[in-house]
């Protein structure tokens, strides 16, 4: 049981550590973000908030935004698995669905938490620090969360998913909705009340909310508020993949 | 001799097209079991429901004593098999492919280098072992997943057209060695070819499903002598015509006799 995950894990492991140019082509984007909005929005947001530092707040939204997309692509990862016919050779293998959901969404999860990682070093680089090394620690373990969950997320739509035309659909009504309306990059306040509903049940809103609560003290609805909500949404969207997984035919 | 597969009237829907039709059929141990079809015959979701990858609508399958949907795990650990696409990951060498399918087939951890080393010896691919699999051709790529599909001992082979798109040298060394595991191992085999010839050079029994029905079985002779032919080919396409078949199943002819058809109610 353990060794079938940790080849699964291994795997993607391998196949992320040997592709360079994703690795390097994702932090890009973070990047740009932060040095755009962070230099951009920064005087304003200043002026708005009376002296409080934008780079503090945008900093956890940065690197909640690259977990959030490298998770959900090491989840969509497995239709590329069912395309080149990878998948096959797993599924009719004597383990359980179970088990290789475990196996991927550990894989994509520590994948997207190494990314997280690389990100929040290049917010250090641009004048970002923790408040202590106490918060430090658990800002690690939200990061942990939010890749496990939407990893899950990423593995349960592409159990559900043929091919890979559905991708800009998911992308564009799903992924870039959750990361805007997060709290990422502006706080969730005085917002009309569609709007606020939907940022209310965004996952991401809580694992933003709560990475922010626990680098930098400030938070909306409570550091342990936060944890709560997104282990038992982690848990959750696992437990609904695991389910979808099962049924899945090559 | 006992049967090592066994199958009872299975069927198989999609929506309301039956592409496989209640076919039942046994392989003994040991022996080379083709079965022959045209395209869009019911080859592949035969294989597919034999293999657990896909479920079907009714029947019973056993293998190696296994009821392959109750006891699914012991069924798949009985067989190995060689698709008809691709199935490697290409972003891992040779070994790691080797290695991941040792692990997932829970062969024990000190058995593992040897049986692999073992495998890829008898396909020739030990000296490039440590190459990605992107870097291998289409024969290549063949041997390696025959090579793979051995690692866990399995006690039927399921080879689906595993000589499609090879040279003939390729095709000569693939059945070479099939044959070696046949004979030396007792490992029975059951595959799919479009290359008659093959398949009667070295197929123990035959089957020839078609419309989703078998419509022949038998040994070469057999079915040679009831078809009053000198060759399987020729009796293949007495058997199931001459029409040129698309791969869901309808031919080319009949599909234009429905159109003359529609055209002649209309005028």
């Amino acid at each position: 049981m353990i060794e079938v995950i940790y080849i699964l894990w291994l795997r993607q492991l391998k196949r992320y550590w040997r592709s360079k140019a994703r690795l390097i082509g994702s932090l890009g984007q973070p990047l740009l973000f932060m040095v755009a909005f962070g230099f951009g929005f920064g005087p304003m947001y200043a002026r708005a908030s009376g002296g409080a530092n934008y780079m503090d707040f945008l900093a956890p939204g940065i690197v909640s935004m690259s977990i959030l997309f490298t998770a959900v692509f090491s989840g969509l990862e497995v239709i590329w698995d069912r395309q080149f016919g990878f998948l096959k050779e797993t599924l009719v293998a004597p383990i359980t669905r179970t088990e290789i959901m475990i196996g991927k969404t550990l894989g994509g999860a520590t994948i997207a938490m190494i990314q997280g990682l690389v990100v929040f070093g290049l917010t250090y680089l641009l004048g970002f620090r923790a408040a202590s090394f106490e918060s430090l620690a658990l800002g690690l373990l939200f990061m942990f969360l939010i890749a496990l969950f939407f990893t899950g997320m990423g593995l349960t739509i592409a159990s559900k998913m043929k091919d890979m035309h559905g991708f800009q659909l998911i992308m564009n009504f799903l992924i870039m909705p959750i990361f805007f309306l997060s709290g990422a990059l502006f706080p969730l306040q005085d917002l009309p009340p569609a709007i606020y509903f939907i940022s209310r049940i965004d996952p991401l809103t809580y694992g933003v909310d709560g990475l922010r609560g626990a680098l930098t003290g400030v938070s909306t609805f409570g550091v342990y508020t936060d944890l709560v909500t997104i282990a038992a949404l982690s848990a959750f969207i696992c437990i609904i993949g695991a389910l979808l997984f099962s049924k899945i035919e090559a | 001799m006992q049967n090592i597969l066994s199958v009872q009237s299975l069927t198989k829907k999609f929506d309301d097209f039956t592409a496989v039709n209640s076919i039942s059929f046994d392989v003994e141990a040991g022996s080379i079991f083709a079965f022959l079809g045209p395209n869009g015959a019911g080859k592949s979701t035969t294989i597919k429901m034999l293999t657990t990858v896909l479920k079907p609508t009714k029947g019973e399958i056993r293998i190696n004593g296994f009821n392959v949907l109750k006891e699914q795990d012991e069924a798949r650990a009985s067989f190995g098999i060689v698709f008809q696409d691709q199935s490697l990951d290409d972003e891992l060498t040779a070994y790691e492919n080797m290695t991941y399918h040792a692990v997932i087939y829970k062969v024990p951890k000190k058995e593992r280098d040897e049986r692999i080393r073992k495998a890829l010896e008898i396909v020739g691919l030990w000296d490039r072992q440590k190459d990605f699999v992107k870097t291998y051709s289409g024969g290549m790529k063949r041997r390696l997943e025959i090579a793979r599909s051995l690692v866990h001992y399995p006690k039927i082979l399921f080879l689906d057209e595993p000589t499609v798109g090879l040279d003939p040298q390729t095709r000569k060394a693939i059945w070479s060695h099939i044959q070696t595991l046949n004979k030396e191992r007792g490992m029975t085999i059951f595959l799919t070819t479009h290359y008659m010839e093959e398949a009667e050079a070295i197929a123990d029994k035959i089957a020839i499903i078609d419309h989703g029905k078998i419509i022949e079985t038998g040994t070469l002779e057999e079915i040679k002598e009831r078809n009053g032919t000198e060759s399987l080919e020729d009796a293949f396409l007495n058997l199931t015509g001459r029409d040129i078949r698309d791969e869901n199943g309808a031919s080319k002819s009949k599909m234009r006799l429905m159109g003359g058809m529609h055209g002649r109610r209309r005028h």
